[in-house]
């Protein structure tokens, strides 16, 4: 049997061919992204491009973390701590918000369960476009443009329906007989929740708060439409809006965008496995 | 497990003594319940329900800030106005050449890394670690490191096709419309060709080997391996990348404004970002209502396909 399996020299020369392809292509352009950050501004603007610098320099991490002069640098660092407000805000509230419902969806009998649940499911799926101008107009009116709080409440009406899906799923798949042996020692429901339920669903609990930090992490929708200045800019709208001019010092956006991936990153690798065990259950279930 | 059994009938006789208590308690039950649900009902009530019903009434009114009749109703002539232009179906044409050319280059190669991953050979777990990496990259991350990375003067694309002879003189990436969609959806693909090759690793996963090795005993290729036993196993998860993507492709934003901002000559202006664009550039609201509502109706038909598509599937499988 083994010999069967074993493979032809031909194919193994097109995998590893292959392979080497696939992580050139993953890698590359995130790479470059590294070496724009750390090159001299001369040596990004020279044609024709010096692809590895011949000199270096970290002076533009240095000036985000500390140098208040620096006007991009400024903005870059207030808006990196912006975003890590909003978004540390929306992954606790939306997982506490969002696992109390979704137990009483896998759990409880209530009226009106079903129409509810499909409520839930439907805004989820909804595009925001349909909704922002009346958003922005009722913000306009609240003079509530331009704030943390607005956009923290506003990505929680996105993250909280998904965390609703994906964790009533993740209820629903524990056996009834723990609940009733809870109910046997006296526990009333909140007890069963947090004694039986989410020690249980922790893995569900972990992958739903990093599905919902990384989508929060993300979000520019909202973002641009519903921030202007260094009161609440998130990262990702500094970021475009220096992009989009063409004088200014590319390495600088460059060191700026790696910093914005760090989180994001960092938190995907330490917790892969959670996050696929997550984006399947929440995708492929029907 | 005998015991496990026992003690469950034990709890079970229990319970069913308690029955009465706690039909009692049923009505407790629901107000529970709603207590637990109201925080999450509030705010998706309050932020999307009633901004969507206030979104088709501002789609049925005249909004324009300069307009005297400022706040009439003007019932259906929006929607007339917006479809009898052609701007609107320009957006939505390349709105769809966005989607189905992006599905097309994300199934495929998903798929076809996804088969690589799934052998067995030196590097595999390294490559299986950091196929991820793309996709955890912010959005607007990516697109300004494409727009960098195709910039016409020192873009490293230009000067790498060029050290490697395939370009004679820089090209332009970005100031042809059909070329500049094209370079909008590589940027996009990087990103999400990660999330299919996930999708596809994890179904791969599930398949028995042993019938792999039974069908290569008896001789079939490694074509008709694919195409018999691993294709049908995938249908699935083809189908669910197709629904999810769709959709979200049907909403991008981010990716045009951080590469194309819509440009050249709107060759990339997409339905998504057309909307933004009357909304808060031209300041039309109602017409930005209309195409928003517009957009969310495609979406709805796509979906109402796509399920009974996949019901009939299901049904053909039983």
């Amino acid at each position: 049997m083994i010999d069967t399996v074993k493979k032809s020299k031909g194919l193994a020369v097109t995998q590893y061919i292959s392979a080497i392809v696939v992580a050139f292509c993953t890698l590359a352009p995130f790479i470059w992204l590294f070496i724009s950050s750390i090159s001299y501004r001369k040596d990004l603007t020279t044609v024709p491009l010096a692809i590895i610098p011949k000199e270096v320099t970290y002076q533009r991490y240095l000036d985000i973390f500390i140098n208040p002069n620096n006007d991009m640098a400024y903005t870059f660092k207030v808006a990196m701590s912006n975003s890590l407000i909003v978004v540390f805000f929306v992954t606790i509230i939306s997982l506490v918000v969002g696992s109390l419902a979704s137990y009483a969806f896998a759990r409880l009998k209530f009226i009106f369960k079903n129409q509810l649940m499909y409520l839930i499911l439907f805004t989820y799926m909804l595009p925001p476009v349909v909704i922002v101008i009346p958003l922005y107009l009722y913000l306009n009116s609240l003079q509530l443009l331009d704030t943390k709080t607005s956009l923290i409440l506003l990505y929680l009406s996105m993250a909280i329906p998904f965390v609703i899906w994906v964790m009533q799923s993740y209820f629903g798949s524990i056996a009834k007989s723990f609940e009733d042996s809870a109910a046997i020692d006296g526990c009333n429901r909140l007890q069963t929740l947090w004694y039986i339920f989410l020690p249980i669903a922790r893995p569900g609990i972990i992958a739903t708060g990093i599905l919902s930090f990384l989508v929060a992490w993300d979000e520019f929708f909202y973002a641009v439409i519903f921030t202007s200045t260094l009161n609440a800019k998130t990262i990702s709208v500094a970021i475009a809006e220096f992009s989009g001019k063409n004088t200014i010092d590319y390495g600088m956006i460059a060191t700026g965008g790696i910093l914005a991936s760090l989180p994001a990153l960092l938190i995907t690798f330490i917790f892969q496995k959670y996050i696929v065990q997550g984006m399947t259950a929440g995708g492929v279930k029907e | 497990m005998e015991q496990q059994k026992e003690i469950l009938d034990k709890a079970k006789e229990r319970l069913a003594q308690a029955g009465s208590k706690r039909r009692q308690k049923l009505s407790g039950e629901g107000k529970f319940a709603y207590w637990v649900i109201a925080p999450a009902l509030v705010l998706v009530l309050g932020i999307i329900i009633f901004p969507l019903a206030v979104n088709f009434i501002y789609s049925l009114k005249n909004m324009e800030l300069i307009s005297a009749h400022r706040g009439e109703f003007v019932w259906f002539s929006n929607y007339i106005q917006v479809l009898s232009n052609q701007e609107f179906w320009a957006a939505l044409g390349r709105t769809i050449y966005f989607t189905v050319v992006s599905l097309i280059i994300e199934t495929v190669l998903g798929l076809l890394i996804a088969l690589l991953l799934n052998e067995r050979f030196f590097g595999v777990s390294f490559l299986r670690t950091i196929i991820i990496l793309p996709w955890a990259i912010p959005e607007i991350v990516n697109g300004a490191m494409w727009r960098w990375i195709y910039n016409p003067e020192y873009g490293v694309l230009n000067a790498v096709l060029m050290k490697l002879h395939f370009i004679s003189t820089y090209h332009s990436w970005l100031s042809d419309p059909l070329m500049a969609m094209n370079m909008v959806i590589i940027a996009d693909a990087w990103k999400m060709i990660p999330l299919a090759v996930i999708f596809f690793l994890a179904a791969l996963q599930m398949i028995n080997k042993s019938s792999y090795e039974a069908a290569m005993v008896d001789g079939a290729g490694a074509f008709k391996r694919f195409f018999v036993l691993t294709m049908p196993y995938l249908k699935p998860t083809i189908l669910v990348i197709i629904v999810m993507r769709t959709m979200e492709k049907f909403k991008a934003f981010g990716v045009f404004y951080s590469i194309t901002r819509g440009g050249p000559a709107d060759g990339t202006m997409v339905l998504t970002y057309t909307a933004f664009n009357k909304a808060f550039s031209n300041l039309q609201y109602s017409i930005a209502a209309t195409y928003a509502y517009l957009i969310a109706l495609v979406i709805v038909v796509l979906t109402v396909i796509y399920v009974k598509t996949l019901k009939n599937d299901g049904d053909l499988n039983d």
